[in-house]
């Protein structure tokens, strides 16, 4: 892995399209701002991660899986 | 067309319920074709995979038990289905059914969703922290309704 120190408001390029920034370095905490174009996604890990193990787990593995009743009531 | 699907065996669709995923789902990248049908319960719908029959979700409106539910989307994140204006767009959140039983839930941190023009769709993640994965469908929606009752005396 490539590992750069840089200091608050100092940034590193990606290629020529994504710039990320130190924003702030609080504690334990540090900000990043990334400037990237929108065909980059950009995630916190564990949210991606959380993503994709929610959608395995939404997968129908029932044959008949058994739906609620939501009981709408009709909007007049 | 006649489509295989996992629960329902051969099924008659047409062109419009076909839905163009461009990324796929977060997990399942590689599947990008999907018929959206009616399943056997409203409001529920099947998102059944053509590309592979066993691939099946069930997803529901999410405002329906979430009224309050809003997306915190910019155009730049819709560009990959060119939708234009917010009111191209369907919203679909993905449906767990826990297999041993207990609360249904819905990914409001992952909807889906779906350009009514083109019929392309995408999973978009949302990244403010107040929605997650497992929203619980019935009691949020009983919430949902005794604060509507309330309101109006």
């Amino acid at each position: 892995m490539l590992i750069l120190s840089r200091k608050p408001k100092q940034k590193i390029l990606i290629s020529d399209d994504i710039e990320v920034t130190i924003v702030e370095v609080k504690g334990e905490q540090v900000k990043i701002g990334i400037n990237a174009p929108s065909s980059v996604k950009v995630f916190r890990e564990e949210v991606y991660q959380e993503i994709q193990n929610e959608n395995k787990a939404a997968l129908v593995k029932d044959q008949k899986p058994v739906l609620p009743d939501l009981n709408l009531k009709i909007k007049k | 067309m006649e489509i295989k699907t996992k629960t329902m065996g051969l099924v008659e669709i047409n062109d419009e319920q076909v839905i163009d995923l461009v990324d796929g789902f977060y997990g399942f990248e590689q599947f990008h074709k999907f018929a959206l049908m009616d399943s056997e319960k409203e409001p529920f719908f099947w998102f059944q995979s053509l590309e592979d029959e066993n691939l099946a979700f069930i997803v529901i409106d999410p405002f329906l038990f979430r009224p309050d539910y809003e997306l915190d989307i910019d155009d730049k994140l819709l560009e990959p289905i060119q939708a234009e204006s917010p009111t191209d767009i369907l919203v679909f959140a993905l449906v767990t059914i826990p297999p041993t039983g207990g609360a249904i839930t819905a990914n409001l941190q992952g909807p889906l969703i779906i350009n009514k023009k083109n019929k392309k769709g995408m999973q978009a993640i949302m990244n403010d922290g107040k929605w997650n994965t497992k929203h619980d469908i019935l009691a949020e929606m009983n919430q949902a309704n005794s604060k509507d009752s309330n309101g109006r005396g």
